[in-house]
């Protein structure tokens, strides 16, 4: 595979991203850790500092001309965030801090006034943790049953579990659309005609798929969608839940304070129209307007494209990794069924250490449990190393992947039952 | 050893002392009759160790330890329990003591020689490491100060984010 023959001019690309210049250790810097954050192009580091220095003033306040400009500013990214994701209109756009306060906004404005004892709230076995975790609090605050679909042993979930699970007391399906520690790409569509036959609403975490692929609310089936400013080339500290705007407009606010009210007396409040309801106090700007150059660079790859890149790596990266001696692969074996995040282990190598390893060759690789606990169970391993892709990685990249992998299985010794492993499949 | 890594400083944190006692890991096994016992768990890395010990008369007669972990974690636990076997409690208590300053200050401390123990100072310029050599050390101290009840204890650990 050669760089000439990607899906858009990846030198160009790279050439927008000053950290990718950097060494480490002595090496050239092969980012693989974009599941976990990814890295900014000069547009949006320099639309922060120009916001800075030309705009900054707090918005929805003042009539001077910088609060205009920044509100205005601020507010346009809405429709750009709208027109990604193909929500109905800008006002459903909520900005948090990132898909973790999306979708405790879900679980804290909607589904604790929404929800009795007995309830039914549908997740499965492959969410992250921060899709787990508010519904327990629920559970614990409310009554709330929690239903889990199980994972299979190739990541994919049990449809058949699904049909079962999902059921007259189902009020809510919250569900990821693809799974940070293993890439499984969930069926969501068909997940959503279920619940949605049931009367159930349907929330998805997009924090894998939004940054990463095509995603249409509508398509989908979804009636929230939660996902990370931070992982799509925008600043940390931004975020979305969109939600259909008759829903919207029936949550409750998670804050009380500045910008989310319309009066205020001495004795009660009236709630400010949506989306600045549960916008509460100076939010961050220069954040989100940061956002919308993030998205325009990604319009203008284009989305398919995005995907059809990854796919493109993600399948060489399969067949390298696939073809080191101790290396099992977790998750779906065709790269069409999966998003461009890896998972394997290395027989006798423990995944911290490989991590320390491929850390030496400059290859930057997350390992641990990956915020799902409950992956790792299911899989029988304490912990896994994984890769994930973006529009930047190369074929190259995946190369010195493999090579520092192999190296990481010399160095401790090789593996010792090699051929007794990969059951999951690729060992 | 390792490719061209030698950069990084991996030989300093895998010595070759360490690497020998991860693929050869001494007293990992379950006692038949311990009288001390506790739990270590780093969620994050997904490191657990279990640390039994049978005192008798103020001194460790025996230790021994089972889980998994990585290389750092596993080789730690296999020099920590050579290293205890033999002395009195209050030794092997010191011992832990001198093992976590030594993690600290990046120095052999003074006044114990720990012996082998000292490969692993380079641990000690790894941060994000150093949890993970301590896991034994902490869970061998709770076992000793704790005494025979170890019902209900929680897990050791010595990571702080575990989230």
């Amino acid at each position: 595979m050669t760089l000439e023959r990607r899906v858009f001019d990846i030198r160009s690309i790279r050439r927008d991203f000053p950290i990718l210049k950097r060494e480490v250790h002595g090496k050239p810097l092969v980012y693989l850790d974009n599941a976990a954050t990814s890295q900014k192009p000069v547009q949006v580091i320099a639309e922060i500092t120009r916001y800075y220095r030309d705009t900054n003033a707090n918005i929805h306040r003042g009539v001077h001309t910088l609060s205009q400009e920044a509100t205005q500013q601020y507010e346009d990214v809405r429709e750009q965030v709208r027109a990604l994701i193909g929500g109905g209109r800008p006002e459903e756009v909520v900005y948090t801090s990132g898909t973790t306060m999306s979708l405790n906004l879900v679980a804290r404005g909607w589904a604790r006034h929404r929800l009795r004892a007995g309830d039914e709230v549908v997740l499965t076995e492959i969410e992250h943790h921060s899709n787990i975790v508010p519904w327990q609090q629920l559970r614990d605050e409310v009554g709330i049953v929690l239903r889990f679909i199980p994972m299979l042993a190739d990541g994919t979930l049990d449809m058949e579990a699904a049909r079962r699970l999902i059921g007259p007391r189902t009020r809510l399906l919250s569900v990821t659309h693809v799974s940070n520690a293993l890439g499984t790409i969930v069926p969501v569509r068909e997940l959503a005609d279920l619940a949605h036959a049931q009367g159930a609403l349907v929330c998805v975490d997009g924090a894998q798929s939004v940054p990463h692929m095509p995603v249409d609310v509508t398509e989908l089936g979804a009636d929230f969608l939660a996902f990370s400013g931070h992982k799509m080339l925008g600043p940390t500290g931004t975020g979305v839940l969109w939600a259909r705007h008759e829903i919207l407009e029936e949550m409750e606010p998670l804050f009380g304070g500045g910008d989310m009210i319309l009066t205020v007396t001495l004795e009660e409040s009236t709630w400010n129209e949506i989306p600045y309801r549960f916008e509460a106090g100076t939010p961050n700007i220069e954040g989100v307007i940061a956002l919308g150059k993030a998205i325009d660079y990604l319009t203008a790859l284009g989305m398919d494209a995005v995907r059809t890149h990854e796919v493109e790596l993600l399948d060489y990266a399969l067949r390298r990794l696939g073809d080191v001696p101790g290396v099992t692969l977790f998750g779906p074996p065709d790269a069409q069924r999966r998003g461009g995040v890896v998972s394997f282990d290395l027989e006798g190598v423990h995944p911290h250490d490989i991590g320390q390893v491929l850390d030496s060759h400059g290859v930057a690789v997350r390992t641990g449990h990956h915020c799902a606990q409950p992956v790792m169970a299911a899989l029988r391993v304490p912990a896994t190393a994984r890769a994930s892709f973006y529009i930047y990685n190369t074929p190259e990249e995946v190369d010195a992947l493999a090579e520092a992998v192999s190296d990481a299985a010399r160095f401790f010794g090789g593996p010792t039952t090699g051929a007794a492993r990969g059951a999951a499949h690729g060992g | 050893m390792v490719g061209d890594a030698g950069g990084a400083g991996l030989d300093e944190l895998y010595r070759e002392i360490i690497l020998e006692h991860y693929r050869s890991p001494r007293r990992k096994r379950h006692l038949e009759a311990p009288n001390r016992h506790a739990d270590g768990s780093n969620p994050l890395c997904g490191d657990q160790i279990e640390v039994e010990a049978q005192v008798d008369d103020g001194r460790v007669a025996d230790v021994g330890f089972t889980g998994q972990g990585c290389s750092i974690s596993q080789a730690s636990a296999s020099l920590m329990s050579d290293y205890v076997v033999g002395k009195p409690v209050g030794d092997a208590l010191a011992a832990v003591g001198a093992f976590q300053q030594m993690m600290t200050t990046g120095e052999a401390p003074a006044g114990v020689d720990l012996g082998d123990i000292e490969a692993l100072l380079g641990v000690a310029k790894f941060p994000v490491r150093v949890k993970c050599a301590s896991l034994g050390w902490k869970t061998l101290e709770q076992a000793l100060k704790r005494g025979g009840d170890a019902s209900e204890a929680t897990p050791v650990t010595t990571d702080e984010r575990s989230m």
